[in-house]
């Protein structure tokens, strides 16, 4: 038994690491401030980051494969515009949900064909997409754009309430996060797409010579990761109820730091989605911090994300180098 | 062979060719549809016009262009110029905020365009000094802590405007104090005074790269870096030179922006100076992977940005909307200089001519 | 206890790229439970008949039947299908996921509707103990020797396909005595079961070791394939290395009027000079006007002991004393300074710049050495370059000429010349003459014993015996990282031969 724990440790450092983090991080805050003791600020953690883990999510995949994927704020900007526009033109809601995820798929396929085929370098493209994104959605409308549609009302404000725990609740657009990462931890873990993509990530020549179908995965991840960006961009609007070409600024880089935090390694191959949930939750507790806190601004928690997301690469390059010399 | 004459192939194949054809059509397009473009006029002493407005405009999105090619040229890319600009502008402002800590700007403060907490020539040095920090702290993780340079400059782009805001303590902070203006409003024998300022940096970062070592050194260090350490060449030093130098262009032009506004927006300022400047390098034909690079075709591709920008607000089109044409855009000139799609639309187009298989 | 039936046959094969033929009608046969070693020096063709076998290029001529029946390779994946499987020097496996996975990604056995671990576990387990390898092979690729993971690798390509032809390219190159024995375990299992197994190496006891018949190539072409149990070691590194042309006697004659005069200052002292993992202790010594041939068969260690000199690696034995200053900081630079220049081995990657011009080129080392501002003006940098240009013959319209656009040969003298700038009191050459036609070649070696008669202190590295005795006013062997033995310019090549054959 005992010598079965020290390889568990060892392969599962980060990822314990992480969770310790957040652990240490939510505590502290709980003795800082009283008032965040109560079960509802974990989970509002859900609510105000419901966005974000889902994007952060996709991210996971695409950094796995050594990639990066800049544009999945643009992407949620524009499927908030055009999700408002065509409900405000009457268009179902639920089409409308299906068409926006098509078009984060189809936007995801084209960047990642990009990337493969044409070898332009994935932050360039994605930089592009950004762009395009956005600039989209401004094209769509100039202005934010109001959603009075009554589904997306129903999906915004309909309280569920948390059994075994009594006032405590969240909203129905919480739940996809959560459930989009026990699939991600399918597709992950058992399935070959899931392995394959680990492989590219560690040695994409070696996938190659090994018979695996790396072009198909690699452009399916990007896929994937606008299929997120685009359920994100549907979160995001039914709790906005609005859409705007401006939302979501830099929420690239929250989602790449929470997968950093997580555990991910940005030099591909290593990491795994459950990490990238802590590394949300890390992110949404120094902001309740913040909050609570009241004086400091919320600044303080691009600054605090920023040097976090430094340290970790630091960490990361450091266990990188180790690991060439031995 | 073609009949092409030497000159006329020189000419072809000289850097600036494709940049100033594009400029040309630019300006062909407003001669035909809008000829009131070229107008210029005289106000207050000054020109005034609408090529008048190019030129300002695109004095800091030129200065930020020469930075981002010396760092390109490397083969490196600086993803936090947004983020430099504000940075810089902020530590300004501030500077001169003529009231202490909360205290209200009253009318009274407001209405008199003296007042100032520093002198203006420490305002400009330390708004310098602030830029080019950012550039070496940029540069010292890219060349000693090698981390690659997207996720190098990501970081700052992250903490970047949230240290901007730090400084200027949550608020749009704007400026009174009138000399401030002058930078990016004033005229010099007509002429805009950014113009002269582009100028000036411009000679220095052209004495800089050509007149010293440093640029052949830049552009063997981007084309084979093993083969220049090799020869003696420390590829370090020269990519944090050009980094920093690339912080020092992003604070002039944060200078340029916040004096021309009259307000520094942490936020908002220099939104976006990531893909212009991107644009403006990769037209000038400067390669994304790094090696030959010049300084003056990124110039003329920062011209050309805006001259399309300004000609399209003329039409009527908002900038936000010309968002998604600038990245297609920029798209489509790295894949025109790219040897790779070259070679993969060959593929493609022969494997739809060739019916017979290849022949190995 | 092989069968003498062929399941493997090339015939006449020819490949060529732009500029350099890399097989001129070579044959090469593989017979069932047969080891069949594949060697020769750098350049000799061994890869690219490999990836001729393996579908990754396909030959411009010739023909490879597999048991007899014509066939046409297409891709590594239609290699595979066609039962040849390849383990490559460096793994071509995944570092970060389980060694199970390594050995079935791909083929993964799934249950309702997901991979089944326990299953795929179990399987792997059991391929693993086939070939008397026991490890859990639940833990990451990574956490295993690079042994182990070779033997993942040679697991790994046994599950996939079942193959008839097993390629093992240079797989004990990382290897210690022991793991190399459990490895030659696993090939002689291997064997016993019928699969031909085409073994390339540069370890001449390894080929005696375990091999049945070896196949020499040089220069792309066949030398010839022999029986391991009746060729001694002496003839088949003679085989090798092979003879040259006459032309080069001009080169002889050069030499024999440079003498070296005696007493002539050290330049160069090495004393006990080395790296772990990389040359064991050496000492050496260079005198002005001296040409010091080092020879050695391929990873013998001779370009390791260049760059040890020239400061790219720094030691972590010994000490290095350049004209009387013993040297603290390795780095190209302080070279450069004391006065040491380097011909780099890979011209392509550690040598020219090829987007830049001839001009450019040359005087890049010599502006390193003046810094960032002191600035070698245009019109002197045309001064430099049309010299040299001039002096090494470099056939080009003008200076501005994209170096990548010369010839091979031409690239050298780019080389050569950029180092000559630098006015250098010693100069290594590593392998200056590789991949350049004979006319070019002599010039070079002309070039070299000029340099030495002007006072300068040359090492000239080499495969080709030939040269190296031309030039070479002592030849030190090298064998196995080590220094096996300095001679005088005129030792015959037979003891030379026999030095790197280890009999001597």
């Amino acid at each position: 038994m005992a010598q079965r724990i020290k390889p568990f440790l060892v392969n599962n450092g980060p990822l314990l690491t992480t969770i310790t983090i957040f652990i240490l991080v939510y505590v502290m805050g709980g003795r800082l401030y009283p008032a965040m003791q109560k079960p509802q600020v974990f989970f509002n953690l859900f609510i105000n980051n419901a966005a974000l883990l889902i994007v952060s999510i996709g991210m996971t995949f695409v950094i796995l494969t050594k990639g990066i994927d800049l544009s999945v704020a643009g992407m949620i900007a524009l499927t908030s515009a055009a999700s408002a526009a065509l409900l405000v033109n009457g268009v179902n809601p639920v089409v409308v949900m299906i068409l926006m995820l098509l078009m984060g798929i189809v936007f995801g396929l084209a960047m990642g064909s990009l990337i493969y085929y044409l070898k332009v370098e994935p932050f360039i493209v994605t930089l592009m997409g950004l762009f395009f994104a956005r600039g989209m959605a401004y094209i769509i409308t100039l202005a934010s754009l109001t959603i009075k549609d009554p589904f997306y009302r129903y999906l915004a404000l309909t309280k569920l309430n948390i059994p075994l725990f009594e006032k405590a609740y969240v909203y129905i657009p919480s739940l996809v996060g959560p459930l989009l990462l026990l699939v991600a931890i399918y597709l992950a873990n058992f399935t070959r797409f899931g392995r394959t993509v680990y492989a590219i990530g560690n040695n994409e020549q070696s996938a190659m010579l090994m018979g695996l179908p790396v072009a198909r995965t690699k452009i399916t991840v990007y896929a994937f990761g606008g299929f997120c960006s685009a359920l994100a961009g549907i979160v995001f609007s039914i709790s906005l109820l609005s859409g705007y070409g401006g939302y979501a600024p830099g929420m690239e880089l929250d989602a790449i730091a929470s997968v950093v935090i997580g555990g991910t390694m940005l030099t591909g191959g290593v990491g795994n989605v459950i990490g990238t949930l802590f590394g949300v939750l890390i992110n949404g507790t120094i902001v309740s911090i913040l909050q609570f806190n009241g004086t400091l601004s919320s600044w303080w928690t691009r600054i605090g994300v920023g040097v976090l997301t430094l340290v970790f690469i630091g960490i990361q390059s450091l266990f990188y180098m180790r690991k060439k010399h031995s | 062979m073609k009949n092409n004459t030497p000159l006329f192939n020189r000419i072809r194949e000289n850097r600036l060719f494709w940049p100033l054809v594009a400029l040309a059509l630019i300006f062909i397009f407003n001669a035909i549809f809008s000829p009131g473009f070229f107008k210029l006029g005289i106000l207050d002493g000054h020109l005034y016009g609408n090529l008048i407005d190019v030129f300002n405009n695109s004095a800091p999105l030129m200065l930020v262009a020469l930075g981002m090619t010396l760092v390109i040229a490397t083969g490196g890319i600086d993803l936090s110029v947004g983020a430099v600009i504000a940075i810089s502008a902020a530590m300004g402002a501030v500077l001169i905020n003529p009231v202490f800590g909360n205290e209200e700007i009253t009318n009274a403060v407001a209405a008199d365009p003296t007042l100032t907490n520093t002198p203006l020539w420490l305002v400009v040095v330390v708004t310098l000094v602030a830029g080019t920090l950012c550039g070496l702290w940029n540069g010292m993780l890219v060349s000693r802590a090698k981390i690659s340079p997207m996720v190098a400059t990501l970081i700052l782009m992250v903490a970047g405007r949230g240290i901007a805001q730090l400084i200027e303590r949550g608020q749009i902070m704007t400026i009174y104090y009138k000399p401030y203006h002058w930078f990016g409003n004033g005229f010099i024998l007509g002429l805009p005074v950014s113009i002269y300022i582009v100028a000036v940096v411009y000679l220095l970062a052209w004495l800089l790269v050509r007149k010293t070592s440093i640029g052949l050194f830049i552009e063997s260090v981007g084309l084979n870096s093993k083969s220049t350490y090799y020869s003696g060449i420390s590829e370090k030093n020269v990519k944090l030179f050009a980094y920093t130098f690339c912080g020092f262009c992003g604070a002039v032009a944060g200078l340029i922006l916040g004096s021309y506004i009259h307000a520094i927006d942490a936020n908002n300022i220099g939104l976006n100076y990531e893909l212009d400047a991107i644009f403006a390098v990769v037209i000038g034909g400067t390669l994304m992977s790094g090696g030959r690079f010049s300084l003056l075709a990124s110039i003329v591709g920062a011209l050309i940005i805006w001259t399309f920008t300004i000609t399209m607000y003329i039409f009527g089109v908002p900038a936000n909307a010309l968002l998604a044409g600038r990245a297609v855009l920029v798209l489509v000139v790295i894949l025109l200089y790219s040897d790779y799609a070259r070679i993969f639309l060959n593929k493609f187009f022969d494997r739809k001519g060739s019916k017979h298989g290849a022949t190995n | 206890m092989a069968d003498s039936q062929n399941i493997l046959s090339m015939n006449g094969i020819r490949k060529s790229f732009p500029g350099v033929t890399a097989l001129e009608d070579v044959d090469f046969s593989l017979r069932k439970g047969e080891i069949h070693a594949l060697i020769g020096e750098n350049g000799a063709g061994k890869s690219t008949l490999i990836k001729v076998l393996t579908g990754v290029e396909h030959p411009d001529a010739g023909s490879i039947e597999l048991d007899e029946k014509l066939v046409q390779v297409r891709s590594p994946q239609h290699s595979q299908e066609l039962g040849i499987s390849t383990v490559y020097q460096e793994i071509n496996l995944c570092t970060n996921i389980s060694v199970a996975e390594n050995i079935m990604l791909g083929f993964e056995p799934y249950r309702f509707g997901g991979i089944d671990w326990k299953k795929m576990n179990a399987l792997a387990s059991e391929a693993t103990k086939r070939l008397d390898v026991d490890i859990d092979v639940t833990q990451p690729l990574g956490n295993f020797s690079v042994a182990i993971q070779q033997m993942v690798a040679i697991v790994r390509s046994l599950e996939v396909a079942s193959p008839k032809i097993l390629i093992l390219d240079e797989p004990t190159s990382s290897l210690d005595v022991n793991e190399t024995t459990q490895l030659f375990n696993v090939i002689r299992k291997l064997k016993s079961e019928g699969i031909g197994i085409v073994f390339i190496t540069h370890f001449l006891d390894q080929v005696y070791e375990i091999s049945d018949r070896i196949t020499v190539l040089r220069n792309g072409k066949l030398v010839g394939t022999y029986n391991s149990a009746s060729l001694p070691r002496i003839e088949l590194i003679g085989k090798m290395l092979g003879r040259s042309l006459t032309e080069l006697d001009e080169v002889s004659k050069a030499k024999q009027k440079s003498e070296q005069k005696k007493d002539m200052e050290c330049l160069v002292e090495a004393k006990g000079l080395g790296l772990t993992g990389s040359i064991e202790p050496i000492d050496l010594e260079l005198h002005a006007s001296e040409v010091v041939g080092l020879a050695g068969l391929l990873g013998s260690g001779r370009t390791e002991i260049a760059n040890l000199i020239f400061g790219i690696d720094t030691p972590d034995k010994g000490s290095l004393t350049i004209r009387g200053k013993k040297i603290s900081h390795f780095s190209p630079l302080a070279s450069l300074e004391n006065g040491i220049a380097l011909c780099p081995e890979d011209r392509k990657a550690e040598g020219v710049v090829g987007d830049l011009t001839i001009r450019e080129n040359i005087i890049l080392a010599l502006q390193a050495r003046y810094g960032w501002f002191k600035f070698i003006g245009t019109q002197k940098q045309y001064e430099i370059a049309e010299k040299y240009i001039k002096l090494l013959g470099i056939t080009t319209p003008s200076p501005d000429q994209l170096v990548k656009n010369l010839s091979g040969g031409n690239q050298q003298k780019v080389i050569l010349a950029r180092w000559l700038a630098t006015d250098p009191q010693v100069l290594i050459l590593d392998e200056p003459t590789r991949g350049i036609d004979v006319g070019a070649k002599a010039e070079i070696q002309k070039l070299v014993l000029l340099l030495a008669q002007e006072g300068k202190s040359i090492i000239f590295i080499s495969s080709e015996l030939e040269e190296v005795l031309r030039t070479s006013h002592r030849i030190i062997v090298m064998r196995d990282h080590k220094k096996a033995a300095e001679y005088p310019g005129d030792v015959d090549d037979q003891t030379i031969i026999q030095t790197m054959a280890g009999i001597l």
